[in-house]
């Protein structure tokens, strides 16, 4: 009876926020209800029929979560976050708006997780990596997996635990249990010439001794092993072997299941994708799906907002890439690098709590490859003056380089510099690229996020 | 003039930027005609400090640090000679707390420091976290100092042990005292990163001019002019006045 009440009090806050303009509504009926009755939560993933799927993971969740949902969306009537307010509110509010759902699909924030899996109680849960990401807010990667693991240890045997096994600490949280899938590449010849400096668990999660890798693909991902206690990457489950790169347009592999292997053509640039994929696929697998719709809904798959994202903008282009932590913004950079940099970049740093009021990660990130190629680099955000410290220490010449705090006024300082047919390139922090795309929401460019429909 | 540097363990201790204070160093040196030579060191690696010109120090997360702390407490009488030879010394976050005598965790187990900064950390439940902007008094050159700390550890000073600088805002050595950092000679100790050095420039400055002394030269270095350094500083100092902790 009290469910009743509550959700119908939450859902018309919903309609009055987004009515009233203020973007989206996305979170406030689940926050109410979070707040009046956080139980009900248990009660509306309950009655969802075929249960219940949550992913995390530092980066690739949004992605990760809109993969599956293009893989299942023909097969379920998904409750899924799409519009990534992923802490408990915005997970309230997806099963409070979506009632006559089959499957909840739900990104999770990485702090959020272990109350959200205990809330819920998923059928699939998809843990994807652990990268250093706004220790302000979030703490060390040791905290977060100790919560996770505690989270895993009340995860019900008949659940399936989806693992990254190129990631040490995530891989060991699978380890020892019957249902789990565990994904990697397998494609040495991908490898970087060696880990990054911000490669973050390369110490072996057994004896602390250092990794040794065969490939190490994205951050400290990898094909890894320990010469100290041998420990090492697990078999994988999910691979993807043979991969093709095809500059900024897609990626093409070979993809290993139980169900048999196929050839796919994901029309995302960047192996960070590939293993979006995998998680995805694994994912999808423990939901029942065939081989033949995965390879379907993966080929037909299109970026979440503002990831990976061109724009027109009359006779220009922009190309948007967002940057949230060190391993993400060097796959920027990499992805970036692999397509042809464009001459115009527009770079540009917030400092609020979901962009990490601590900047000093932009230091972490291996932004060269940008500075020697970029022609013009426009700084901007509230923290325009941090980014300029930081590519003019690394002998970015001060005369390429343009201090723009305000984002309407960069954006068009940067469309001025773009020739007609050429292209912007656009490295937004998460609250800059919102309201980035919010301008480009409000000349007409692009339709607002919660619109779009995967 | 050569300068000689000394980075301990960057592959272990790097979590909040760290390689942007070396950055600073460097250019900073360069720009005066100066040149860094910079020697990194592994656990169980020989290594005379007092054969460099300045050592850095910087953070890790818990795993990391627990890795070498016991190479570090085995230098650090070597580490305190070099030091009183004017060798300047940089320790940020964990190099911070692991200069001191040592660290006990709220298990009550206890990871032995190298002693140069008279000073103990104790875990504490809650981790200090947010900007911070001190005022600092470095023999008579008085400036602020801008950065972000995020620590557990409440680092206590011994009576009479010197500061870094007093805390405008912000939560500082064990978020009660008001004081933050610790300075022994040429050697300073602070939770500040973000990092430190780029929006701080005075500091880097200081540091390097006592370098340049220990490597035989003048310590006077020509200024630069430093107008995105100011902004970042002015900006950072804001932040901290508005949200900084306590």
């Amino acid at each position: 009876m009290r469910l009743t009440v509550e959700t119908s009090a939450a859902r018309l806050v919903g309609r009055v926020s987004r009515a009233a303009g203020c973007g989206g509504g996305t979170t406030l009926p689940g926050k109410l209800l979070w707040k009046v009755d956080p139980a009900a939560v248990d009660a509306l993933a309950a009655r969802l029929p075929s249960g219940v799927a949550l992913v995390s993971a530092t980066n690739g969740k949004t992605t990760t979560s809109a993969m599956i949902a293009r893989i299942l969306g023909p097969r379920y009537r998904l409750a899924w976050n799409n519009s990534g307010a992923n802490l408990a509110s915005g997970i309230a509010s997806t099963l409070l708006s979506t009632p006559s759902a089959d499957l909840g699909l739900l990104e999770v924030d990485e702090f959020a997780l272990p109350e959200v899996m205990r809330r819920v109680q998923p059928r699939v849960v998809a843990l994807g990596n652990l990268f250093r990401d706004q220790l302000d807010r979030y703490g060390e990667l040791e905290h977060i997996a100790e919560r996770w693991r505690e989270a895993v240890s009340g995860l019900s045997p008949t659940s399936t635990l989806v693992v990254n096994a190129d990631d040490p600490l995530v891989a060991d949280l699978a380890e020892g249990r019957a249902r789990a899938l565990r994904y990697g590449l397998d494609d040495p010849r991908l490898a970087r010439s060696g880990l990054q400096h911000a490669a973050d668990s390369k110490y072996c999660v057994r004896c602390g001794g250092p990794y040794s890798y065969a490939a190490a693909y994205v951050g400290h991902l990898g094909d890894y092993r320990c010469p100290a206690c041998g420990h090492s990457r697990p078999p994988l489950d999910v691979a993807a072997r043979s991969i093709d790169l095809e500059a900024l347009d897609a990626s093409a592999f070979d993809l290993v299941t139980p169900a048999g292997t196929a050839r796919v053509r994901l029309p995302l640039p960047g192996l960070y994708n590939v293993y979006n994929a995998l998680a995805a696929t694994a994912t999808a697998l423990a939901l029942d799906a065939s081989l033949d719709e995965i390879v379907a809904g993966l080929g037909s798959f299109t970026a979440a907002f503002g990831r990976f994202e061109r724009i027109k903008a009359g006779d220009q282009q922009i190309l948007m890439l967002l940057i949230k932590n060190p391993a993400g913004a060097n796959e920027a950079v990499r992805t970036l690098e692999e397509g042809g940099v464009p001459e115009t970049l527009l770079i540009a740093l917030n400092d609020r709590i979901a962009d990490g009021r601590d900047v000093s990660w932009i230091w972490d990130v291996d932004f060269e490859p940008l500075l020697r190629e970029a022609r013009r680099i426009i700084v901007s955000g509230e923290r325009a003056a941090e980014l300029a410290l930081r590519f003019t220490y690394a002998g970015f010449s001060p005369s390429q380089l343009e201090v723009i705090p305000g984002l309407r006024e960069a954006l068009d300082r940067g469309l001025d510099l773009t020739p007609v047919g050429g292209e912007l390139g656009v490295l937004p922090t998460y609250t800059a690229m919102l309201d980035l795309r919010a301008i480009a929401v409000s000349r007409g460019l692009v339709r607002p996020f919660w619109e779009e429909t995967a | 003039m050569k300068i000689r540097v000394a980075h301990l363990y960057p592959d272990y201790l790097n979590i909040y930027a760290d390689r942007g204070n070396i950055a600073v160093f460097e250019r900073r040196a360069t720009l005066r005609g100066h040149e860094l030579e910079i020697t990194s060191l592994a656990p169980g690696e020989r290594l005379e400090p007092s054969a460099f010109d300045l050592i850095y120090i910087g953070g890790g997360q818990d795993r990391e640090q627990t890795l070498i702390a016991p190479d570090l407490a085995a230098r650090g009488e070597a580490i305190c000679k070099a030091v009183d030879g004017g060798t300047a010394l940089l320790a940020v976050c964990g190099g911070y707390q692991l200069l001191g005598r040592g660290y006990r965790g709220r298990d009550g187990s206890t990871m032995p420091g190298a002693g140069l900064f008279p000073h103990e950390t104790i875990a504490g439940d809650k981790r200090l976290i947010g900007d911070v902007l001190l005022e600092v008094d470095l023999d008579g050159l008085v400036t602020t100092v801008a950065g972000f700390e995020n620590h557990a550890g409440r680092t206590l000073l011994d009576a009479g042990a010197a500061p870094l600088g007093r805390v405008v805002a912000g939560h500082g050595n064990d978020g009660t005292s008001g004081y933050e950092g610790c300075r022994v000679g040429t050697a300073i100790g602070t939770y500040l990163h973000g990092p430190l050095l780029p929006r701080n420039p005075v500091l880097a400055d200081w540091l390097l001019g006592q370098a340049l002394a220990h490597a035989g030269g003048s310590d006077e270095l020509e200024p630069l002019p430093d107008e995105l350094e100011r902004l970042a500083h002015a900006v950072s100092a804001g932040r901290a006045r508005s949200r900084g902790g306590r």
